[in-house]
């Protein structure tokens, strides 16, 4: 008899996520489907705009990588203002943006590593619920627990002194920045109180790499065998292929490694890019479309990320990516749960370049703004923490934005977590007398990789419950799980 | 020499939702009150929603009240004791409960201060930036009872000046 599971939203928000996996009466998963159940209304809320206010508007998409819009938002609007695609802002105003999105950088991944994914590595995906969670690992090890908060307090921190304050933050304005790093605010950050300095960041980064790496060497056919399946990636790089997740050039790669976007200009991305839309879903599809629907999806994220650039500018960083590409002998790696891998050595890079930028003199300049000509379209694209982000927007003569066009990391991944979530509820589902909470967690993990938010990709109000329904092939409900 | 803030109210939502911004409302009208009266056994924070790193910051109070807009079906607005728990509210803990970073300040820094939420009543959530003309009567009301509610807390009062006391008495 066929079957259905459901998690359940529970807060007030009113979009979230839903996992449906369907099973014939052989218990065999025959479809299953990510799909997400808000309508899209931003785009549209912002026509009518002046152009300026965009950096701060789009901040009300979502309370959760809030740093992410307002940096594309404002490269985007950077080239509106005739300060140049990227490059033009002066050396404050491009390193004190950079120093922002580090800061993002860190203290999201942290936060992703340390309190929700962890559980998973500690306890085992079918681990006892009870214990599976944060609370567990404070039990288990408790010096990773407070080492994850700690770190995410200090990327807080960075972002706090880099965008004026932490909520609705006004750093990034057209054409560059409305304040620099004072001596006292670099201080804070470059020499604070143990733990809270650059130094023991960087540490802290490479014990949560060792930890990692420790877990996959004593599970690798767990961690490499999970959801893994051959993809294009896809991100921004700098111009001489240095991993840059501020600035740089479109590359895409396929599952050999063969270049399938070769190094283009962020302002062309709708030539290259088109997004598919499915009746049954809110959340769009991305693809190539020189490859077409098929075969043009494409995983962005940290793994992504490290299977397209060619190298990482800092030392520490870059020895361990050098040892992650030798672990795939150099091609793109698909194994989802090496997306954490990934993850962590973007962890020890940005902690590096927190560093390398607080040590800087640059960050205390004085010229903030740079304006031009002005120009009626601008593309801001970003890396993300959840991978690659595009911000595009028209204006009319009045200064209205005429036109706005949001492509969100999540949304990239669409296909990718769908994908993910297939093959692992086939591999834990198939075939089984009783469908566990373990084998459901396991789908979770799997779309956990991806670090997704459904915020970001419905405009909800910062909240994503999921909910996993299992049914049978009358569409019957057999299991409901709500989180 | 300044004294040590002892108490916290930490509003948190996204003002650019309208209704979504009482608990930042309300840290700006409650910063104002700290400011005017020096009460310097109080601070305030805010942000878009509760992160696991705010365990560390309650861990050094004695007192905290979470302030927060809610959709309940309730009147003006709410005020109840948090309790630890572990219970997860998101399927991907970017945000979590008071009550949840209560149970990570016990759990983690072996603090347990004395914990409510403040809830007000919002109705509407668009993609807008300023309070509903109900929710800005709630947020009156409710600061009324929060600031008279601080001032009244005897671990407070012992902190603030003379002036305060014959006001809030």
């Amino acid at each position: 008899m066929s079957k259905k599971i459901t998690i359940e939203p529970v807060t007030r928000v009113e979009g979230h996520g839903k996992v449906t996996i369907k099973l014939n009466d052989a218990g065999e998963v025959t479809d299953s489907r990510l799909h997400i159940v808000e309508f899209r209304g931003f785009e549209r809320f912002v026509q009518g705009r002046p152009y300026w206010e965009a950096p701060v508007l789009v901040q009300r998409l979502c309370g959760i990588c809030p740093v992410s819009h307002h940096l594309a938002a404002a490269k985007a609007l950077d080239v509106i203002v005739g300060a140049g695609t990227g490059d033009g802002l002066t050396a404050v105003g491009d390193k004190m943006r950079r120093l922002m999105h580090y800061g993002q950088f860190f203290q999201s991944h942290v936060l992703h590593f340390f309190h929700l994914s962890s559980p998973d590595f500690l306890f085992g995906f079918d681990g006892d619920p009870v214990t599976r969670n944060i609370i567990g690992v404070i039990q288990e090890n408790r010096d990773l627990a407070i080492q994850g908060v700690m770190m995410r307090k200090y990327g807080q921190e960075v972002i706090k002194h880099t965008a004026g304050k932490k909520v609705h933050g006004t750093g990034a304005i057209p054409g560059g920045i409305n304040k620099n790093l004072s001596i006292a605010e670099r201080d804070i950050l470059l020499n604070g109180a143990d733990p809270l300095n650059a130094d023991k960041m960087v540490e802290w980064s490479i014990g949560a790499l060792e930890f990692f790496k420790g877990y996959h060497k004593a599970n690798v056919k767990t961690v490499d065998g999970f959801a893994n399946f051959p993809s294009n990636h896809l991100s921004l790089v700098r111009e001489d292929g240095a991993f840059d997740i501020y600035n740089g050039v479109l590359r895409a790669v396929d599952t050999n490694g063969n270049r399938i976007l070769n190094d283009v200009d962020c302002q062309d991305y709708d030539k290259y890019i088109e997004e598919e839309v499915r009746n049954w879903s809110y959340m769009k599809f991305p693809y190539l479309k020189s490859l077409g629907k098929e075969k043009g999806w494409y995983r962005v994220g940290p793994l992504a990320r490290l299977n397209v650039c060619d190298f990482i500018p800092t030392p520490l960083a870059q020895k361990e990516f050098e040892e992650f590409k030798a672990y795939t002998h150099g091609k793109p790696n698909g194994m989802s749960l090496h997306y954490h891998w990934a993850r962590l050595i973007e962890v020890l890079h940005s902690a590096e370049m927190i560093r390398d930028l607080l040590n800087d003199p640059d960050l205390q300049n004085d010229d903030l703004v740079v304006k031009g000509e002005k120009l009626y379209k601008g593309v801001g694209v970003i890396e993300a923490p959840r991978g690659t982000l595009f911000h595009h927007y028209e204006i009319n003569k009045d200064d209205q934005i005429t036109l706005a066009n949001l492509i969100v990391s999540t949304t990239n991944n669409n296909q990718p977590m769908n994908t993910a979530v297939n093959l692992t509820a086939k591999s834990f589902m198939n075939g089984q007398k009783e469908i566990t909470e373990g084998m459901m967690n396991a789908v979770e993990v799997a779309i956990r990789a991806y670090d997704p938010c459904l915020s970001c990709a419905t405009h909800a109000m910062g909240q994503m419950p999921l909910e996993m329904t299992l049914i049978n092939e009358k569409d019957e409900i057999i299991d409901r799980k709500n989180k | 020499m300044a004294t040590k803030a002892r108490i916290l109210v930490y509003g948190y939502g996204n003002p650019g939702r309208q209704d979504d911004g009482l608990g930042i409302e309300m840290v700006k009208m409650v910063n104002s009150w700290i400011e005017k009266h020096e009460l310097n056994c109080m601070t305030s924070e805010d942000n878009y929603q509760l992160n696991v790193e705010d365990a560390e910051t309650i861990s050094k109070m004695e007192y905290v009240v979470f302030v927060d807009a809610t959709k309940e079906d309730i009147h003006e607005f709410k005020l109840e004791k948090v309790d630890p728990s572990a219970k997860k509210v998101e399927f991907t803990m970017h945000a979590v409960s008071p009550a949840y970073v209560l149970n990570l300040c016990k759990d983690l820094f072996g603090k347990c201060p004395e914990t409510y939420i403040l809830g007000i009543k919002g109705y509407e959530w668009d993609f807008k930036e300023g309070l509903s003309d109900n929710a800005k009567l709630n947020l009156e009301q409710a600061y009324q009872f929060l600031t008279r509610k601080l001032a009244n807390w005897s671990d407070i009062r012992d902190n603030l000046p003379i002036t305060m006391l014959k006001e809030w008495t």
